[in-house]
């Protein structure tokens, strides 16, 4: 930088600085690197480093049903919640997110709720509102407390892509006579589109990871693999749940990646 | 960049698209909350005497004030936490190239969107007697026996802070980013030093995303259920545990709703105080 004397006072922040944010980074990523690790031990614990490497861990992975069993549960509920997310929250975004009155801002607000408030207490309140009406927990009603929660990731990427949108471009479209629908279709719709798509994202990963909800509203029959996981944890400390948890990030990486060219998914939660 | 009045048909789209989402919420989200408070006003298991009974056994019960206020101070230590090293890294992120502030995002995002068990797994790994920090120090010969990492309140706050970070690092380089680099230029080049510039100028114009990213980690701290119960261990109980005990163990539903409705309050005071603050530090940033 011309003109600024680098001087002892400026290096030493700077060094503080680096410093620091180099520990954080680590910090949020050794976690990550370790569980890989010991997920190839050839020994029976979580010992680091390892006594020796081996895939029989892996192995064991491949012929844990109860995981694939409490996966596919998962799985499933995360698509249908995605799919019930968008469908509702798309509408509702188009509607809050270029108005200012007080309707849409409280709608805005209420939608968005679900984020703070503390996730178990809906869970439970579900619970009850279920048994209440006689609703067995099921699929479906995994299902309903997933979107509650899912559905404010995809209408604030929706409303945040709207308000990007150029007024001008559906005034033209309006001008030149296009109704209301086919200017959704044709101009509205391909430019809100990574934004809508990123919000799914998250509201897909966040439902498949999802434990307060799930952990009211399932039962055996319906299990669900991060309540599976926990509870295999409390019970022993199993180094399958590492070969797993490898899987699992291995995965992560490879669809963040996938977004990040389909959505500019960094951009997005960035600005 | 407001939509302008007389467009009003072609840019906005009526109220009414919300209807679906709003019923949704209305039967799903609202419903069951107000049933929760109104189980939670009764005295009786069975939901038949009304009564405030459960609010009063709350809070004259130490132990359950304890459970609170335990759990209120984890997410003020994992807050501090956060934001002592999450600064750096949103700091950082505006001093490197496009390329690596793209890996940077991807290395604050990658936690979010892991799931939190293996999250908080990968820790039990590293804090456990066997795990990284006790077998490095022991071959290091700085201690004898395994230090007690894992069912304490430092694990705790910790493996949390780690879980948490993004939603505190991310609010940060926003509000970085909207800061004018003149100001930092200007305020060197009239004598103050990097630090007085920092503290004076770079702290209190990213104050909105400060609080935005504290109210954030705060929320999702307190409630964080798996990694408190799984690095805290039995001995350690905070309010989503003490819930769940309750609610599930003990069938005991309305104690276990009226500590919900408390802890809900609990969280929405700390969320409203921070949106107050943030609204005072925006009219602060403007003026």
């Amino acid at each position: 930088m011309p003109g600024r004397k680098r001087t002892w006072e400026a290096i030493s922040f700077e060094l503080v600085m680096t410093a620091s944010a180099l520990v954080a980074l680590v910090l949020i990523v050794a976690p990550s690197l370790v569980i890989m690790i010991v997920s190839f031990t050839s020994g029976f614990s979580l010992k680091f480093p390892p006594p020796g490497y081996s895939l029989r861990w892996y192995v064991e992975l491949a012929n844990a049903w109860q995981l694939h069993f409490a996966a596919r549960n998962s799985l499933v509920v995360a698509f249908w919640s995605t799919a019930l997310s968008i469908l509702l929250g798309v509408a509702a975004a188009l509607a809050i997110a270029r108005s200012r009155t007080l309707s849409a801002r409280l709608l805005d607000s209420l939608f968005m709720s679900p984020l703070v408030l503390p996730a178990l207490a809906f869970g439970l309140a579900a619970l009850m509102l279920f048994s209440l009406v006689g609703l067995p927990v099921s699929p479906l009603t995994l299902v309903i407390g997933h979107t509650v929660v899912c559905v404010p990731y995809v209408v604030r990427n929706t409303v945040a892509a709207l308000a990007q949108l150029e007024p001008t471009l559906l005034e033209s479209s309006a001008v030149l006579g296009a109704s209301q629908v086919y200017t959704f279709r044709r101009i509205v719709l391909p430019l809100i589109r990574p934004g809508v798509i990123a919000g799914a994202f998250i509201a897909f990963m966040s439902s498949f990871d999802n434990v307060p909800v799930s952990l009211f509203l399932r039962d055996a029959a319906t299990d669900m693999l991060p309540i599976r996981m926990w509870q295999d944890l409390e019970g022993k400390l199993d180094v399958t749940i590492a070969a797993l948890s490898s899987v699992l990030i291995i995965a992560t990486v490879a669809l963040v990646t996938v977004m990040e060219r389909v959505s500019g998914l960094s951009r997005r939660l960035t600005s | 960049m407001g939509a302008a009045p007389k467009s009003r048909d072609a840019t906005s789209y009526g109220i009414g698209l919300t209807a679906p989402l709003a019923l949704f919420f209305a039967v799903f989200f609202v419903a069951p909350l107000l049933q929760l408070f109104w189980l939670s006003l009764h005295n009786d298991t069975a939901g038949l005497q009304w009564g405030i009974g459960q609010y009063l056994h709350f809070l004259a019960d130490p132990f359950s004030l304890g459970v609170l206020g335990s759990t209120l101070l984890l997410g003020v230590e994992v807050t501090a936490v956060c934001l002592l090293l999450g600064f750096p890294i949103a700091w950082l992120y505006h001093r490197v190239g496009p390329r690596l502030q793209t890996i940077i995002i991807l290395i604050v995002l990658l936690p979010l969107l892991t799931s939190v068990v293996v999250r908080t797994f990968a820790w039990i790994v590293i804090l456990g007697r066997q795990g990284i920090i006790n077998a490095t120090l022991q071959s290091l010969g700085l201690i004898d026996a395994p230090l007690k990492l894992l069912y304490t309140q430092f694990g705790v706050v910790i493996a949390l802070a780690q879980v948490q970070m993004p939603l505190m690092v991310l609010p940060l380089i926003t509000a970085l980013s909207r800061i004018d680099s003149n100001l930092d230029d200007a305020s060197c080049s009239l004598g103050a030093g990097s630090w007085r510039t920092f503290r004076r100028i770079v702290l209190p114009l990213s104050l909105p995303g400060i609080i935005a990213g504290c109210t954030l980690t705060y929320a999702a701290a307190i409630t964080a259920f798996i990694t408190q119960s799984l690095i805290g261990g039995g001995q350690m109980l905070f309010m989503p545990m003490y819930l769940y005990q309750q609610a599930s163990t003990l069938q005991n539903w309305p104690f276990a709703a009226a500590i919900s409705i408390i802890f809900l309050l609990a969280v929405l005071a700390v969320v409203s105080i921070f949106t107050a603050l943030g609204r005072m530090s925006r009219a602060y940033g403007g003026a």
